[in-house]
């Protein structure tokens, strides 16, 4: 029997179109937009001003307060703007945007490095949050906070979140496949950091030979006293949340409200790892990622290694361009990702994938009456009753909702897919999360 | 670009249930039955249910249209499986005004009453069929027996076996003439979907793999009634009929697996789940035994849907989290 989280979960079609494309650079475009904002946390500050040139690597945004990254310049030319700029969703950000003029990196950045250098955890952890580097899952938590283990806890395991549960989406997988070196040695600087012997790699069956890569190279050892297994997962959503994957993974859960530390693990993404490690060992910043351009209604799939600021419109084009018949254009997956009205808005550190909805595919069902099949209860991996907060919330009854736990949700969808009826359950569970949110808060101050 | 992107919250994506393909598959679990129930009573079993659910649809259409004046509704199929399901719960020999004024209260009273579909507290085609049962006894519990040449033994077997209590019989000279393989087959006298077990069981299956149900609450009132049924008969098999007598007969399994999971009136959690079934077993039994009617599931799943707000209200689901962490 696989290992898998225990409470409810649902089995879309994983569509994984570009499982099979190996990753392909983008062509540089000619010019990026990057958001000063695109982590969880404050805004960074510009360092840079409209006229000034920059080499790739270069800081053009300053961390400001605990929770928030440095932002770099992903490109070399000129800074064009610095003002705020509408990312993808349509928000108004503020960013950097610079001409594209040739490609010259920062003389820091030595891409020919490969081994861990000899330094001691609290400058790796320095290394790491000069490199701006944040959760590349999608959450965008800045990394370096996560991995300040707070006072009086103590971090037991790492686990490398692998899961990629997200149909659709194969960025991962891809680096799984292609950088197994370089994403066991991100694992091997992690455990450093946090001074833990033991990483689990939490990797769903769906990848067969992502499981037996790293279950091979992670056998070969060379990690000094770090031992890093791969765990192989039942397929099934929202397994690549972080409280399911530790559940699935260790079988601890971690309590409402409660940190992951909790119950002694800290989880990264795999996209991460690597950044982590080239953080490290090549002092190179976050400064380009991997992102699954996909949808039914696109010519090419692929798999893209695109600068950050790069404009979304830019990857859809390069795989063939926007069809006819799309209708929508998600930022991230069919499950969580956020639907984009805004393509020239760049690609963030976030972006896991671009996905063309066909014009069929892109509508929502009409609603009828809930006929309370419970498959909402039944497949709530949080254990929420999400008819039942739906139905407070319509009729007025959300400030009376706290009782339900509706601030639990990790809002994977899984009640709205499964509703016979086709409500769109998250929906009122998102207002009535936040309303309660801001009793809760409103009660503590 | 001229095109509007469409844009809407998360999940973008959908499982394709639909109420309407919910109601077609329990319609479709129910036709190994209906055949069954064709090759014993012949062309009556057609003409049931063609008036049952020709009636259930007229009267919602009726009272969506020019009551409600809301769009219809007959689409979701589930009028038309209130109409199948009381057909299954009536008499073979049914004349057609009661099948109508059962089809009319089934959806007036039962249903759109409340406000329609998801609103019913008590399963709609119960309510038709209880309301028949109170009002023409005589012609609900007249049964003719499939297979008898003179096609008039009616009694269906929970009927005798209350009568032989009543008469101060001892089973032991009662149950020898029932054959377990006939009951399971559907060879003995009753409503006209609820004779055969086994194809009732097929649908069962057909039910679970197309997950419209889980096994749940069948399991727990099937479950329940076995084990009160069997306690009793421990204590005195010459008084009490056996549990393997008390599955098979009567409506045990048509009710436990089509009409108390029916999901409008049935609980919402697992926990909740098991008390309902638990009830609709014991009740069963109880009626079956000491009421005044031979049979009662109909009677168990009315009185346990009354109760389901209240488990509702004090069954919730495991959270995450809430238990705590095992130290590994």
């Amino acid at each position: 029997m696989l290992k898998t989280f225990k409470i409810g979960g649902i089995h879309p079609n994983d569509n994984k179109l570009s499982k099979g494309c190996a990753i392909e650079k983008m062509p540089l475009p000619e010019k990026v937009v990057i958001s000063l904002s695109q982590h969880i946390g404050a805004p960074a500050t510009a360092t840079v001003a409209k006229g000034d040139k920059v080499k790739v690597g270069d800081l053009i945004g300053k961390a400001t307060g605990f929770v928030s990254a440095d932002v770099h310049s992903s490109v070399s030319g000129t800074v064009v703007a610095v003002d705020a700029q509408p990312d993808t969703s349509g928000v108004r950000k503020p960013s950097v945007t610079i001409a594209v003029e040739g490609d010259e990196w920062n003389e820091q950045i030595d891409l020919g490095a490969e081994n861990i250098p000899d330094i001691t955890p609290k400058e790796m952890m320095d290394a790491i949050a000069h490199a701006g580097i944040v959760g590349m899952g999608g959450a965008t938590f800045p990394t370096h906070v996560k991995l300040s283990v707070p006072d009086g806890k103590k971090a037991e395991f790492l686990i490398i979140n692998g899961v990629e549960c997200e149909p659709y989406l194969t960025a991962d997988h891809r680096v799984m496949l292609e950088r197994p070196d370089d994403l066991l040695k991100g694992v091997a600087i992690l455990c450093k950091v946090l001074s833990v012997k033991k990483a689990f790699i939490g990797i769903e069956n769906n990848k067969p030979d992502a499981i037996e890569l790293l279950t091979k190279k992670a056998a070969g050892g060379g990690y000094g006293d770090v031992s890093i297994e791969v765990v192989p997962l039942k397929v099934q959503y929202p397994q690549g949340g972080e409280k399911q994957l530790i559940d699935a993974v260790i079988g601890r859960q971690v309590p409402s409200g409660a940190l992951p530390i909790e119950v002694g693990a800290v989880v990264q993404n795999a996209g991460t790892a690597v950044a982590v490690y080239e953080a490290v060992v090549k002092h190179k910043p976050l400064i380009e990622r991997v992102v699954t351009v996909t949808g039914k209604s696109l010519a090419s799939p692929k798999n893209l290694l695109v600068r950050l600021g790069t404009p979304v419109q830019a990857l859809i084009d390069y795989c063939g361009g926007l069809g006819d018949n799309t209708g929508k254009v998600i930022n991230g997956g069919p499950m969580m990702g956020r639907a984009a009205c805004n393509l020239e808005g760049g690609v963030t550190k976030g972006t896991s994938g671009v996905l063309l909805m066909n014009d069929g595919e892109a509508k929502r069902k009409p609603s009828s009456p809930c006929i309370r099949c419970a498959k909402c209860v039944s497949v709530c991996p949080m254990g929420l009753e999400p008819y039942l907060i739906n139905v407070m919330t319509k009729n007025g009854l959300v400030a009376q909702t706290e009782p339900l736990h509706p601030y639990d949700c990790i809002e994977c969808g899984s009640c709205s897919y499964t509703c016979p009826a086709g409500i769109p359950l998250l929906d009122f569970i998102r207002l009535a999360k936040g309303e309660v949110m801001k009793i809760m808060r409103a009660r503590k101050s | 670009m001229d095109k509007k992107l469409i844009v809407s919250p998360s999940p973008h994506i959908h499982s394709g249930n639909s109420t309407q393909s919910l109601m077609r598959d329990v319609i479709i679990a129910l036709i190994p039955a209906f055949i069954v129930s064709i090759v014993f009573f012949g062309f009556d079993a057609v003409t049931v249910a063609a008036i049952a659910v020709v009636a259930s649809l007229a009267t919602e259409y009726l009272i969506t249209r020019f009551m409600l004046k809301r769009p219809n509704t007959l689409w979701d199929y589930s009028a038309a499986l209130t109409g199948f399901l009381l057909a299954f719960n009536l008499p073979p020999s049914a004349p057609w005004w009661m099948i109508v004024i059962g089809s009319i209260v089934a959806i007036g009273v039962g249903k759109m009453s409340f406000g329609g579909l998801g609103r019913n507290p008590f399963n709609p085609a119960l309510v038709g069929r209880v309301f028949l049962l109170i009002s023409f006894p005589e012609q609900m519990t007249s049964f003719y027996h499939p297979t008898a040449l003179d096609g008039t033994s009616g009694a269906t077997p929970l009927a005798v076996v209350k009568e032989a209590v009543k008469n101060g019989q001892s089973l032991s000279e009662v149950m020898p003439q029932f054959s377990y393989t006939d009951m399971l087959l559907g060879n003995m006298g009753g409503s006209m979907g609820e004779i055969a077990a086994f194809a009732l069981l097929i649908g069962f299956v057909y039910l679970l793999v197309r997950k419209v149900i889980t096994w749940h609450i069948p399991v727990y009132v099937l479950g329940s009634m076995a084990i009160f049924s069997a306690i009793l008969w421990l204590i005195d098999p010459n008084s009490f009929a056996n549990p393997l007598f008390h599955l098979l007969s009567g409506g045990a399994i048509l009710g436990a697996v089509y009409m108390a999971t029916d999901y409008v009136t049935s609980p919402m959690t697992t926990k909740g789940m098991l008390l309902y079934g638990i009830g609709i077993g014991v009740i069963t039994i109880l009626i079956r035994t000491w009421g005044a009617y031979p049979e009662g599931i109909s009677f168990a799943i009315l009185i346990m849907n009354a109760a389901v707000p209240l488990i509702n209200k004090y069954t919730h689901p495991k959270r995450f989290g809430s238990v705590v962490a095992k130290k590994a």
